[in-house]
């Protein structure tokens, strides 16, 4: 037991449990933009491909890491737009839309991978954005967050950003407001498509980031499958932060955490006195999101406009 | 009247919905600090006309003109820059946000990355006793009683500064005790200059409170005259355009007790009234009729006495017999629903007529086999209930969505009323539970259904219906009991209601009432 | 811009809109090809050739194609009841699991009739997929909780556990360390239909279950109330219908059908189960679902062509360099365009505003 707590206490394991949280805290806090307006996006595991490809691309044709950020950050941008046009222009299905976009996005970016790099078999490696070490010397949180590079702290940034904006300034009204009554937007003389639009599109953003964190600073290269399923626990993570980005960050947080315990858990091996099959400790995030979901489903706030497409006229 | 004095200017509005002329060249003005009246049956045009003004439709010809400038059409950020506000009949609030919340958005610019709330509360608070309209600046709307929620509606566009106000059918949600404070709070608007348009089909308030009125009649201005020295009915004579045969009611003795509640209590739900302890009896013969505020719990008193939700205390009896929360048993029971939502709960849009002509008995011998449906059987029910109830279409294929809402209607209550697979002959239902059964469908249609309930009662139907339209109720029903908060005051006979009285109960405050015992059995 | 909602779509129109979404598709993927290098024309007709030019291409394409019609019957059940089945993958592979642990018995059930067995493992490779698919459709039915969700993520859960159980119990003694599961016995294989090819008469039972399912939704109470639940369940609630049970059934169905895919692969092609025996067959058969409508026979139709685009740009690709993502992205692409042809159908486009 004591071993647990070993575990828990010591920094290597917040150095981990950061590092896994911040494409959950990016690509979460980018669902709860899409949703807070009212649109389901699935395309968010194929746009963290997408911008894991894409960042990685800029940087290994020469670019700096920041350029290949901004280059990920227009991919879902993009991105975003194209599912904006399907879903609140067009409405057809979200849940279809998404999934067709992911599915586009991953293919996309294995196909370019190929044209641009037909021979190669190892994936060829980047300099990755480095820790910080200059905050290495901070009281308590020094050797955590000096082990960290800039992009996790750019994620936590991003959740005071995102409340900020969602609850303090007008735009951010205008968005939750589309997600709970569009009718109620447009009388007050608000463009609804418009707003939904950007909406997605700054999600987008935000999920594309989150790919790009896993190119340029987790890993320093771009495989298939990187990705993983990490975009579904994002969407499993929002309904559990009830759309607000403070528990989002809580979530994803102690969603890594449990990754990183059951990391330690895999190499440490004698801590249970049964041997655990490796594969049991693959399952326990996804079972926990599931089960994050089951707990939060009665309670669930959810907007009240989410998944309606808004047909004008059509009242 | 000179120039000067009109504020807004409508010049040969026309538009066009498919094949549907909503508005054919309407000219209308409105002067300064009066109250215009725009007064026409369902389906006259007048919404249509008032969504074009406030830009949430383009007109196909025309001009508008407020305040002597053109108004850019289809724009409702130009009407509320030109000072044209509109309290909408279905209010535009997110019931999730609050008060502030809901009347601050759109009023700062999108790019601003700051918001001015508490400039913005005391401006709300001020505007708000300047009018007389007490508010809760950070109450949730979805918490506040639907007069709340209309005064929010109103400060909404009183924020921005409205000089026109456009109230489209503003006391359809209102008891009579609120629309008299509504009233005099239009009466205030106009004292402080504001001008207004006031949607409604309700004779009495027309007269009562507009200048002048004018009568839209399918699309076109058919009058235009000052509302003092007009009768009621000659307004009714220009609204409706003939005289319609109003069906005679005949009192009968009522027969035996066909529906019992007892005791009723039912689970309670999110956002819904539930019922607690309701008593109800309904006789053969016999039309009851349930008034009030909607969300006071008759949507789980319809949806208990059309089985779909069950009781979870008290016993709930047709004709002696239990009954359990199982649609298919009540049907078989002879019992005829019309639910208060045509599209989303009557129908089935995207099925086919003659699907939904059936849906209700797919189960029975008459209409399926051993999982099969027998589709000649229930293709030659769906044609004979067409045929029969008059039910306009272009064929029992189509989806039911393409129908009309009077002709959706008609398709239901004719299913509703015939028995198995007999379309008209054979006895009738035993007990008729119709929920808003004529709302949104203009007067022929209103009178066409009136006059099949009141035929079915005649034929000995129990007949239970829950309307918020008063001139329905006192057209129809025998006895009339009001629903408050999930409880059921006493049921009197009709004759001894008085609007008032009424109004009070929906307002649940039943003083003035006495009780009479015998009306609880 | 804005929709309108069309008074009478016309059928023609509706037959009309795969075709153009698949033309719309080759245009598109045209640039890609394009950008590879290769010439555009001689890759479409490498493609077109490596799926259906020669016998051999054929019966690739009717192989691949096996699988994706019972995915594709899956997801369109499913859609259809508005219950969004994404779990099909995972289901795929509990039914092979399953069809191995009991036609891969070996000895000990040697004296049972060969017919017997195979009937109880085509029983437990639907069951198998049923029974994944019980606990998401139950949470969704009695708490709401999103059924996209939960059946994505189970099919990570599921996989692992398919891995887990090959490197243990379920373990070839015979493979040397490669994590593939005990063979089945050759007798409870499925039968060739096409002598040296590897079409196999799943391919079959495919077929019969795809009109089976168009024959129950259009004739049927049950088929009449899927289409009734999935339209429009309060409706559907207010005239009778059992609305859980039906939504419940529906899930059942479609997972057993996943299932019966990861049967049909393990008993018609591979014999075995591996890791890598269905590169994404689950989710493909949600594209081939929505190409058809939702139809069930047209399911046929939309899997014969998904195989044969996967199976000929294989070919195409080691003739001309062209990467083989390319036949992902078109199928990606034709579902794209499916739905906007579909919404087209129902809607027309008008410019300026109502």
């Amino acid at each position: 037991m004591s071993e647990f707590f070993d575990i828990i206490a010591s920094a290597p394991f917040w150095v981990a449990t950061l590092r896994i949280a911040t494409p959950l805290i990016l690509g979460t806090l980018g669902v709860l933009l899409c949703e807070r307006a009212g649109v389901l996006n699935l395309g968010i595991e194929g746009i963290m491909v997408a911008g894991a490809f894409t960042g990685w691309l800029a940087v290994w044709l020469g670019a700096g890491l920041w350029t290949g950020v901004a280059v990920a950050g227009l991919t879902g941008a993009s991105l975003g737009l194209v599912h904006a046009l399907f879903t609140v222009w067009l409405g057809v299905s979200q849940h279809v839309a998404g999934l067709g976009l992911t599915l586009l996005a991953t293919s996309l970016s294995a196909y370019a991978y190929r044209v641009l790099l037909p021979t190669v078999t190892t994936p060829p490696t980047i300099e990755p954005f480095q820790p910080l070490a200059a905050l290495a010397g901070l009281p308590l949180i020094g050797p955590v967050i000096g082990a960290q590079t800039a992009l996790t702290l750019l994620a936590l940034g991003a959740v005071p950003v995102v409340a900020y904006a969602l609850y303090r300034t007008p735009v951010g009204l205008a968005v939750r407001m589309v997600g709970e009554n569009p009718s109620a937007a447009e009388a007050q003389g608000l463009n609804v498509v418009a707003v939904r639009t950007g909406a997605v599109m700054a999600g987008s953003v935000l999920m594309a980031l989150a790919g790009s964190f896993l190119t340029l600073s987790a890993f320093n290269a771009f495989f298939f499958n990187m990705v993983n399923g990490r975009g579904w626990v994002c969407v499993a993570l929002v309904v559990f932060a009830s759309w607000r980005p403070g528990k989002a960050l809580l979530g994803a947080v102690l969603f890594a955490a449990f990754d990183a315990l059951q990391l330690r858990m895999q190499q440490a091996g004698d801590i249970l006195p049964i041997v655990v099959p490796y594969q049991i400790y693959l399952m326990l995030p996804y079972i926990l999101s599931i089960l994050a979901l089951v707990v939060m489903a009665r309670r669930a706030a959810y907007p009240q406009a989410l998944m309606k497409p808004y047909r004008k006229g059509e009242r | 009247m000179t120039d000067a004095s009109v504020v807004l200017r409508l010049s040969g509005i026309t538009k066009r919905f498919g094949s549907l002329l909503a508005n054919d060249a309407v000219s209308l003005e409105l002067r300064a600090a009066e109250v215009l009246a725009l007064l026409g049956e369902n389906g006259a045009g007048k919404s249509t006309l008032m969504s074009i003004l406030f830009g949430h439709y383009v007109a196909d010809a025309g001009c508008i003109e407020v305040f002597g400038k053109p108004l850019p059409p289809g724009d409702p950020a130009a009407a509320l820059a030109a000072g044209v506000g509109m309290v909408h009949q279905h209010f535009t609030l997110a019931d999730n946000l609050s008060v502030l919340d809901n009347v601050m958005l759109g009023t700062e610019p999108l790019w601003q990355p700051f918001s001015r709330r508490r400039a913005a509360r005391g401006r709300l608070l001020a505007t708000a006793s300047r009018f007389g309209l007490e508010v809760d600046p950070d109450a949730r709307v979805g918490g506040l009683s639907v007069g709340e929620r209309q005064r929010v509606e109103i400060l909404k566009a009183l924020y921005r500064g409205a000089r026109i106000l456009i109230l489209d059918e503003p006391t359809a949600v209102l008891t009579p005790q609120e629309s008299e404070r509504l009233f005099a709070t239009l009466g205030e608007l106009v004292r402080q200059g504001l001008s207004l348009i006031f949607i409604s089909h309700k004779l009495d308030e027309v007269l009562r409170v507009s200048n002048r009125v004018a009568v839209l009649r399918g699309g076109k201005l058919v009058a235009e005259v000052p509302a003092a020295g007009i009768g009621r009915d000659r307004l009714a004579e220009l609204m409706v355009g003939r005289v319609v045969e109003r069906p005679v009611r005949v009192r009968r003795a009522a027969g035996a007790v066909v529906l019992q509640l007892e005791n009723v209590f039912t689970p309670r739900v999110r956002g819904q009234g539930s019922l607690n302890d309701v008593s109800l009896a309904v006789r053969a013969g016999e039309i009851v009729a349930i008034a009030g505020v909607s969300g006071n719990g008759q949507e789980a008193l319809a949806d208990l006495c059309c089985g779909v939700v069950a009781a979870s205390e008290g016993a709930v009896a047709i004709g002696g017999e239990r009954m359990v929360a199982d649609p298919r048993a009540w049907v078989a029971r002879r019992v005829a629903r019309v639910p208060e939502d045509r599209h989303a709960v009557g129908v089935i849009g995207d099925l086919p007529v003659w699907e939904n002509a059936v849906s209700e008995r797919l189960h029975t011998p008459a209409f399926s086999r051993l999982g099969w449906i027998r589709r000649g059987p229930a293709r030659r029910f769906a044609r004979a209930l067409v045929e029969t109830h008059d039910v306009r279409l272009s064929g029992i294929d189509v989806p039911t969505r393409s129908l009309s809402g009077g002709n959706m209607q008609k398709l239901i209550l004719g299913r509703a009323l015939s028995v198995g697979d007999q379309v008209a002959a054979g006895a009738p239902p035993v007990l008729i539970v119709a929920n808003q059964p004529t709302w949104g469908l203009d007067v022929g249609a209103v009178a066409g259904i009136h006059g099949k309930l009141l035929a079915a009662a005649g034929h000995g139907a129990a007949i239970l219906i829950i309307s918020e339209d008063l001139d329905e109720i006192f057209a129809i029903a025998d006895r009339v009991a009001v629903m408050y908060k999930g409880a059921l005051g006493a049921v009197r006979p009709v004759e001894q209601w008085t609007l008032a009285a009424i109004g009070l109960a929906m307002a649940g405050n039943p003083a003035g009432e006495t009780l009479e015992a015998s009306d609880a059995a | 811009m804005r929709l309108e909602a069309r008074t009478n779509p016309s059928r023609a129109a509706m037959l009309a809109a795969p075709f153009g979404a698949i033309l719309f598709t080759l245009l598109v993927c045209a640039l890609l090809v394009a950008w590879a290098g290769a010439p555009v024309g001689r890759t479409y007709a490498l493609l077109f050739e490596g799926a259906f030019g020669s016998r051999f291409a054929i019966s690739e394409t009717l192989t691949r194609a096996t699988p994706l019609i019972l995915t594709g019957l899956a997801a369109a059940i499913s859609f259809r009841a508005h219950f969004y089945n994404i779990g099909a993958e995972g289901q795929l592979y509990m039914g092979a699991l399953a069809a191995v642990a009991i036609g891969g018995q070996g000895a000990a059930l040697s004296n049972l009739p060969a017919g017997l067995v195979f009937a109880t493992m085509m029983l437990g490779g639907a069951l198998a997929g049923a029974l994944l698919l019980l606990g998401p459709a139950v949470l969704k039915i009695r708490l709401g909780v999103d059924e996209v969700v939960t059946t994505l993520l189970l099919n990570f859960i599921a996989l692992l556990f398919v891995s887990m159980m090959l490197d243990g119990p379920m373990k070839d003694p015979l493979a040397m360390g490669w994590p593939q599961s005990v063979a089945l016995d050759p007798a409870h294989e499925f039968s060739r239909l096409m002598e040296r090819s590897r079409v196999h008469s799943g391919l079959l039972l495919a077929c019969v279950l795809a009109v089976l399912l168009w024959v129950v939704q259009r004739f049927t109470t049950f088929g009449l109330q899927m289409r009734a639940v999935g339209a429009n369940a309060r409706g559907a609630a207010f005239a009778g219908l059992p609305v859980r049970r039906v939504v419940l059934a529906c899930a059942l169905i479609s997972g057993a059908l996943a299932g019966l895919a990861g049967l049909g692969e393990v008993a018609g092609r591979t014999g075995y189960v591996t890791l890598d025996m269905s590169p994404g067959y689950g989710y493909t058969g949600i594209v081939i679902a929505m190409l058809a409508g939702l139809h069930p026979v047209g399911v046929i139709v939309s899997a014969l062509f998904v195989a044969g685009t996967l199976v000929g740009a294989d070919s195409m690709s080691r003739a001309v360099g062209v990467p083989n993502y390319i036949s992902d992205v078109i199928v990606a692409t034709a579902l794209l365009s499916m739905l906007v042809a579909t919404l087209f159908t129902r809607y027309r486009v008008r410019w300026g505003r109502a």
